[in-house]
């Protein structure tokens, strides 16, 4: 080992050492005052109850499936969706104008209004039309209002990828011969897709939490079963538990993202 | 100093009787392009012969790149007249699609497509425009790599490979498309000098097959050794058009010499 790898060695496990001790002082901190806290004992027994939990967990995690069945189903309706309104707002001939002004609408209309408003007024709004079963299901309704908002936000990700990818790839493809669409298809599109996917996967994350919204005009998913067994037992330990899950499946998509965005980082330098 | 427009036409069109054909395959008339109130060309008129290289130089911003992306129908020209063989390829609305088929065009900085392999790259436009079956596209890029020392790096992707390959690729690419006129924007300025050798070559390949080439180029020792004729562009005006032995021995022009003391000095 020469000189300099030593050195560097023992400079990474000072600050090792360094960074454990100080997590450490700062955990021992807040265990010694948070129990200080004069309605320690109540929140402990209402948030943090060992045998409600083990007794809710079960059901909650059943109630779970619901959400991820949600989030699977709407998950490529809402990539489809963006990818349309995306290129909407791509055309360039005067005779489809009139898809430039929907795209433009639509983005501004789902982006502007909160997720629960849209998922109160569509969730309710349609059911109340009188439509035949399975058409009255606020559990479907519920899941559209969740793609219009987020095939929204998804859009102006693909939209503004696509504008990334500099003019000289199109005039390649251009000189080449290629239509319009060609170009979009097989040049543009794969490399606006390509770099955004980082910015697409956070609000995949945001989707699976946003599921739960859902919870307020009927389908017993997670939140709600939560909801449940808190006015049953008057204790809030199951949201706790509710939250649990929801971490389980955030954190390490989380991860995988940063990983993603990191990856492409090293890539560009 | 400054000449008649009048004037320029009959110098412009004074092919090398080696190359003399019924028709030029590119005919230039008084070609005009501004970007907001600046005339970047301004005027050109100039004929190709079939089969002939033509170098065009002249300073950075002189009107030599935008020139070509006006051949290519990249750029619409403002005012003035493209034929390519008998047909003209100005008229405002014409579809480009059919004219650039036919004349091909290579970049400064090659402008592969980074998602695809090398061999994607070359057999996306014969199979989506020229509608070849993908089997028939593959066989055909097959033989352009091989020819250019390439036949290695077809499943590569271009940013695995230096900027030599980069750019003979660009021209593959452009060749896998057959088109009857090659434009080659400034192709090896983006090169490392050690590089500049190997894309050379393959033009010089090209000539030697009869492709009809316009060659925008910093490279003077190349377009004195290659060019049938080298047009010297000055703030988008052709200043003068003559073979590669009189243009860089005995230029007739004052600007002509100024320009090209100032650059054989360096």
């Amino acid at each position: 080992m020469t000189p300099r790898q030593r050195y560097e060695q023992s400079e990474r496990r000072r600050s090792v050492i360094v960074a454990a001790v100080s997590l450490a002082a700062v955990g021992a901190v807040l265990a010694w005052l948070v129990p200080m806290a004069p309605g320690w004992e109540a929140v402990k027994r209402s948030f943090f109850n060992w045998p409600i939990l083990v007794k809710t967990f079960p059901t909650l995690l059943k109630a779970f499936m619901l959400d991820v069945m949600i989030f699977a189903w709407s998950l490529p309706l809402i990539i489809v969706l963006a990818l349309v309104i995306a290129l909407c707002r791509n055309v360039r001939s005067a005779a489809l104008f009139p898809l430039r002004v929907f795209g433009a609408f639509y983005t501004d209309i789902f982006r502007g209004v909160p997720t629960i408003l849209l998922v109160y007024l569509i969730g309710f709004g349609i059911p109340g039309l009188g439509l035949p079963r399975p058409w009255n299901s606020p559990y479907l309704w519920g899941t559209v209002a969740l793609v219009l908002t987020y095939s929204a936000y998804v859009a102006e990700v693909l939209r503004s990828g696509i504008e990334s990818v500099h003019a000289s790839q199109r005039s390649a493809a251009h000189s080449l011969g290629l239509s319009e669409a060609d170009t979009m298809r097989y040049v543009v599109l794969p490399q606006a897709i390509r770099r955004q996917i980082p910015a697409m996967m956070n609000f995949v994350i945001a989707l699976q939490k946003d599921v739960a919204l859902l919870s307020f005009i009927g389908p017993v998913e997670l939140l709600r079963q939560a909801n449940v067994y808190k006015s049953l037992m008057a204790n809030f330990t199951p949201y706790v538990g509710a939250a649990i899950i929801f971490l389980c499946v955030t954190i390490p998509a989380t991860r995988y993202t940063d990983h993603l965005l990191a990856k492409q980082r090293a890539q560009r330098s | 100093m400054t000449r008649s427009n009048d004037e320029l036409p009959a110098s412009a069109r004074a092919v090398p009787e080696s190359l003399v054909n019924e028709l030029p395959r590119l005919r230039l008339e008084s070609v005009s392009k501004c970007f907001d109130e600046v005339t970047v060309c301004d005027q050109i008129t100039l004929d190709i012969a079939v089969g002939e290289m033509l170098c065009l130089i002249g300073a950075s911003g002189s009107g030599k790149s935008t020139l070509l992306r006006c051949l290519n129908l990249l750029e619409p020209v403002d005012d003035g007249r493209i034929w390519l063989d008998n047909t003209e390829i100005s008229i405002p609305g014409l579809d480009p699609g059919p004219v650039r088929k036919r004349i091909g065009i290579v970049f400064q900085s090659f402008n592969l497509f980074p998602h695809m392999t090398v061999m994607d790259n070359i057999t996306l436009a014969p199979k989506r425009v020229l509608q070849q079956e993908p089997e028939q596209a593959q066989s055909v890029a097959r033989t352009l790599l091989a020819q250019f020392g390439l036949e290695d790096k077809a499943k590569e992707y271009p940013d695995r490979l230096s900027g030599g390959q980069q750019q003979r690729v660009a021209i593959v690419r452009a060749l896998a498309m057959k088109p009857e006129v090659m434009l080659l924007d400034e192709i090896t300025s983006a090169l490392d000098p050690e590089l500049v050798g190997e894309v050379l070559d393959v033009v010089r390949a090209l000539k030697g097959q009869g492709m009809t080439i316009v060659l925008a180029t910093h490279e003077m020792s190349f377009a004195r050794e290659v060019a049938d004729r080298v047009c010297f562009l000055d703030k988008g005006k052709v200043v003068e058009v003559a073979p590669p032995e009189v243009m860089f021995s005995n230029p007739a022009q004052q600007r002509t010499q100024q320009f090209l003391r100032r650059v054989l000095q360096q």
